[in-house]
């Protein structure tokens, strides 16, 4: 709970960043940055968590926790995909999109 | 009595044709050799009892009974249905005799005949294929179940007459034989559809019943004049005369010789080109019944016609094989003749008995001249007469037995054709006197014809052989000299007193007079063969030069093969054919064709969506969740 | 005071968002996503979420973004710039954004939240017990899940980066 300020602001915010993170998805070309713009988007969503559950239910917790799931899944996952990105980058020596359509036509 | 015993004649042979024809890599051709031969022994000794005990015990207040042991195996309505099963009555036992008889001989003669071939098992499966077809056609109950038989039939018939399926003729001949004959099975099958609508039933004890409603009532419908049992019956008639090689759809018999000589003897001589009679014989009832009888007299025309066109063509042709293909047709035509000449009752009924009888003599002689001539043929290695010369001096034994069949085919007194053809003659001398006329002058063009061959072949100026003909071993000279045996006593057998058209023993008497006369004329046809062809002699070449162009017309069989090519190829497949592959390949075709392409080339166009890039796909998604959500939203506020 | 507080760090995570995904040095786009990430515990922490706040900074800013840093280092020279994303792209890509946003943003302004009144502060214990708890509501085994799902990743992770030499 921020004096002054209310939920719809904080949840513009959110919604913001989620949308920025959306089109870093459809825009870069680059593995790596792909996967920061999905940072983004988690993050946004997190946010969102915690933002809920202080404004409108502050007695429970769920959106806290739920909010250190994302936050450990995130973790998981960034590890998980730079480990992939590595290895393809040892295979076609590119983390390029455009060297990796091998599910094309 | 029990008969049920007979559908083992049935199974045999086709147990024969699954061991043989799945095992015919593995088996070796000796022993295949004899599993056959052993099987169809089995067959026939059972036929042979089955008749010994019908013709003894089958007699019911001196009628004889009908055995029918079936089971439902289609059924359309309670009257209407498809069986299965066999029907023992006197002409089916008097054909099973036959058809074991020669089969057995054929399978012997075989084992010799076809030594050494590659394809020998394949042979022996398919001769079991055929014995069960001919067996079930026999046996069938009712008029479908001899259908599928007859086309069982003309499939194993197909299989052997292409059985040198690498020589082109044999191929062209095996075709040309399944379609007349398949052609012809149309006509059959219009009928048989054409009756049971009518009739309502399939079954032949049903449509035969003398006293049934079917004969004493009729069919109302009637088309231009004729009831509609006696259309159905014609059309069933196109179905027997082409399986029987009758004039005009008789093209096919003369090029199946191209098939070996045991199965000439067996399916183009002896059993499935008399199915016809046979089925004729079956229906005879309704035949003579309805309409007074208008379709049968159709048939004695057509028989008669055709036993005339045969022989005369008989008479210039040099393939020996060829020769006995017409001599077969010519025979036939008078055994259908004898039938369509026949009435029902008692003694009126001669013709009946008579082509029954010609049938039984027929088969066994016709199956050894063909056996004979084979046997020729395995030892020169040629089918045309002018190639032989003399060989009686090399094999005795085929010279002999060629003799008695030549003999009883010809109508010398003593011999098995005499009797049955004097039946014949007199038959047709009872009720119709151009048959009559018919009748006799085809006799004695068949002994001129016949005895043309056989001084060709075993008298005459001997030729230069390659190597020294030889006689044929034991396994082709025994069931030659026992059919020979069969030539002759056949005819001693008094048939009147098993088969007559209305089951009732009769007593025929020859007719002496009739009998004179045939005799002589045969006589003076082997005597004019003789002088024609005993020793070289220029004659029959003025008898050619004689006739002229006549004896051009003879020798190209009338030209009747080249008119159906004709009518095939100019008008057929030029005029409707054409136009219609035309019509089908720019048309039809076209517009699937171009329905393809038009998917083909869209799909091309549009392929580049699937990119292959997980951004694109991923835009996709969220722009069609954007869209959705617009309209969830929309649907919402309203 | 907050409500300066919370717009300056609303402009920062905004203007550093923008820029972490259309710079095009690779290295410069991590830093500035890094400032994001800052930016969101900043929230977190005016929320009075402290543990959440300092989670965020251990993981992200300790873990996650050193882990893009070595990455990026491992696949890039550092001063190579990224490629230009055709602009066709950018602009439907722009397009589908702006349309979701519009969407989102409507939605959610114009739904009445029934805000409630402040509650008390989350202490740390509380969301100890709260993860560890057997009891309705607990969220022991979502945790368990977790732990494993962290394990499974390690091996994973060691495992796929290893790779297999393209044997041709």
């Amino acid at each position: 709970m921020i004096e002054g300020i209310s939920i719809y602001e904080i949840l513009t915010l959110s919604t913001v960043v989620f949308f920025i993170g959306v089109y870093g998805f459809f825009t870069r070309e680059n593995l790596i940055t792909i996967l920061m713009s999905i940072e983004l988007i988690l993050n946004a969503s997190a946010l969102n968590f915690v933002v809920i559950n202080t404004y409108l239910y502050p007695d429970f917790l769920q959106g806290t926790v739920f909010s250190i799931f994302i936050i450990a899944m995130a973790a998981a996952e960034t590890a998980l995909a730079i480990a992939i990105i590595i290895n393809l980058y040892k295979l076609v020596n590119s983390v390029e999109v455009k060297d990796t359509d091998t599910l094309k036509y | 009595m029990d008969f049920s015993y007979t559908v083992y004649i049935l199974l045999i042979p086709l147990a024969l044709f699954l061991i043989l024809g799945f095992g015919s890599k593995k088996i070796k051709p000796a022993i295949s050799g004899w599993i056959g031969s052993l099987g169809l022994g089995i067959a026939f000794i059972l036929s042979y009892y089955t008749a010994f005990q019908y013709f003894t015990h089958g007699k019911v207040n001196d009628v004889y009974q009908t055995f029918v042991y079936k089971y439902t195996w289609i059924s359309f309505t309670d009257k209407l249905h498809i069986d299965m099963g066999v029907l023992i009555d006197p002409i089916s036992v008097m054909m099973l005799v036959v058809v074991s008889t020669i089969s057995f001989m054929v399978h012997l003669y075989s084992r010799g005949y076809m030594k050494g071939d590659d394809g020998y098992t394949r042979f022996f499966a398919f001769l079991g294929l055929f014995s069960f077809s001919m067996f079930g056609l026999v046996l069938a109950t009712n008029i479908f179940q001899m259908y599928i038989f007859w086309e069982l039939v003309g499939v194993s018939s197909f299989l052997l007459i292409g059985y040198y399926y690498t020589k082109p003729s044999a191929v062209s001949a095996a075709k040309k034989a399944f379609i007349v004959t398949r052609f012809a099975d149309l006509g059959f099958l219009l009928g048989i559809l054409l009756l049971s609508y009518f009739t309502g039933t399939f079954d032949f004890q049903v449509l035969n019943d003398p006293e049934g409603a079917i004969i004493t009532q009729g069919v109302a419908q009637s088309f231009m004049g004729l009831s509609v049992i006696t259309w159905a019956l014609m059309m069933i008639f196109i179905g027997g005369a082409g399986k029987s090689a009758m004039f005009p759809l008789h093209i096919w018999l003369p090029d199946a010789m191209e098939g070996p000589t045991p199965v000439s003897a067996l399916i183009h001589a002896a059993t499935m080109v008399v199915a016809g009679v046979y089925l004729v014989a079956r229906m005879f009832p309704l035949f003579y019944f309805s309409d007074d009888g208008f379709a049968l007299q159709l048939v004695a025309y057509v028989g008669g016609f055709s036993s005339l066109f045969a022989a005369i063509i008989a008479l210039t042709q040099y393939d020996i094989k060829r020769v006995l293909a017409f001599s077969t047709m010519s025979q036939i035509g008078y055994m259908m003749l004898a039938l369509g000449v026949s009435k029902y009752e008692g003694h009126e009924g001669l013709g009946y008995m008579a082509s029954m009888f010609h049938l039984f003599t027929h088969a066994m002689f016709k199956a050894l001249l063909f056996l004979g001539a084979g046997s020729v043929i395995h030892a020169i290695h040629s089918n045309d007469m002018r190639d032989m010369g003399n060989l009686k001096k090399y094999m005795p034994v085929t010279h002999v037995v060629f003799l008695i069949a030549a003999l009883s085919i010809s109508g010398f007194p003593g011999f098995a054709g005499f009797f049955s053809k004097d039946e014949i003659l007199a038959a047709a001398f009872e009720n119709n006197m151009l048959l009559y006329i018919i009748g006799v002058f085809v006799a004695g063009l068949t002994a001129f014809y016949m005895f043309r061959l056989y001084f060709n072949i075993f008298w005459g100026k001997e030729t230069k052989y390659d190597h020294t003909p030889h006689e044929s071993p034991a396994s082709m000279t025994i069931p030659m000299i026992f059919l020979a045996f069969m030539s002759i006593f056949a005819g001693y057998i008094h048939f009147s007193e098993y088969i007559s058209a209305d089951r009732m023993p009769f007593e025929a008497h020859l007719d002496i007079t009739l009998a004179i006369v045939a005799t002589t004329v045969g006589l003076i046809g082997i005597v004019l063969a003789y002088i024609f062809y005993k020793k070289p002699t220029n004659l029959a070449d003025k008898m050619v030069a004689a006739f002229g162009s006549f004896y051009q017309w003879t020798y190209r069989k009338f030209y009747i093969d080249e008119i159906y090519m004709f009518v095939t190829k100019k008008i057929i497949f030029a005029r409707m054919a054409a136009p219609m592959a035309w019509f089908d390949k720019n048309v039809v075709d076209a517009t699937m064709i171009g329905i393809g392409n038009s998917t083909v080339k869209t799909s091309e166009k549009i392929k580049g969506i699937q990119s292959g890039k997980f951004q694109d796909y991923a835009m996709s998604f969220i722009g069609g969740a954007v869209v959705i959500a617009i309209i969830v939203f929309y649907i919402w506020t309203k | 005071m907050e409500r300066i507080v919370f717009y300056i760090l609303a402009l920062i995570i905004v203007v550093f968002a923008i820029a972490s995904v259309s710079s095009r040095k690779i290295l410069r786009a991590v830093i500035y996503l890094l400032f994001v990430l800052m930016g969101i515990s900043g929230i977190y922490f005016m929320v009075d979420y402290s543990f959440l706040g300092a989670i965020q900074l251990a993981v992200y800013g300790g873990g996650v973004i050193v882990l893009f840093i070595f990455s990026v280092l491992l696949v890039h020279h550092v001063e190579l710039e990224l490629e230009v994303t055709p602009l066709r792209k950018k602009l439907i890509a722009g397009a589908v954004v702006l349309t979701g946003l519009g969407i989102s943003l409507w939605a959610i302004l114009t739904f009445p939240f029934q805000q409630a009144a402040a509650g008390r502060t989350i202490e740390v214990s509380d969301i100890g017990h709260k993860l560890l708890s057997v009891d309705a509501g607990g969220f022991i085994l979502p945790f368990e899940v977790i732990s494993v799902l962290l394990f499974a990743v390690m091996i994973g992770a060691i495992v796929i980066a290893k790779g297999k030499k393209l044997n041709k």
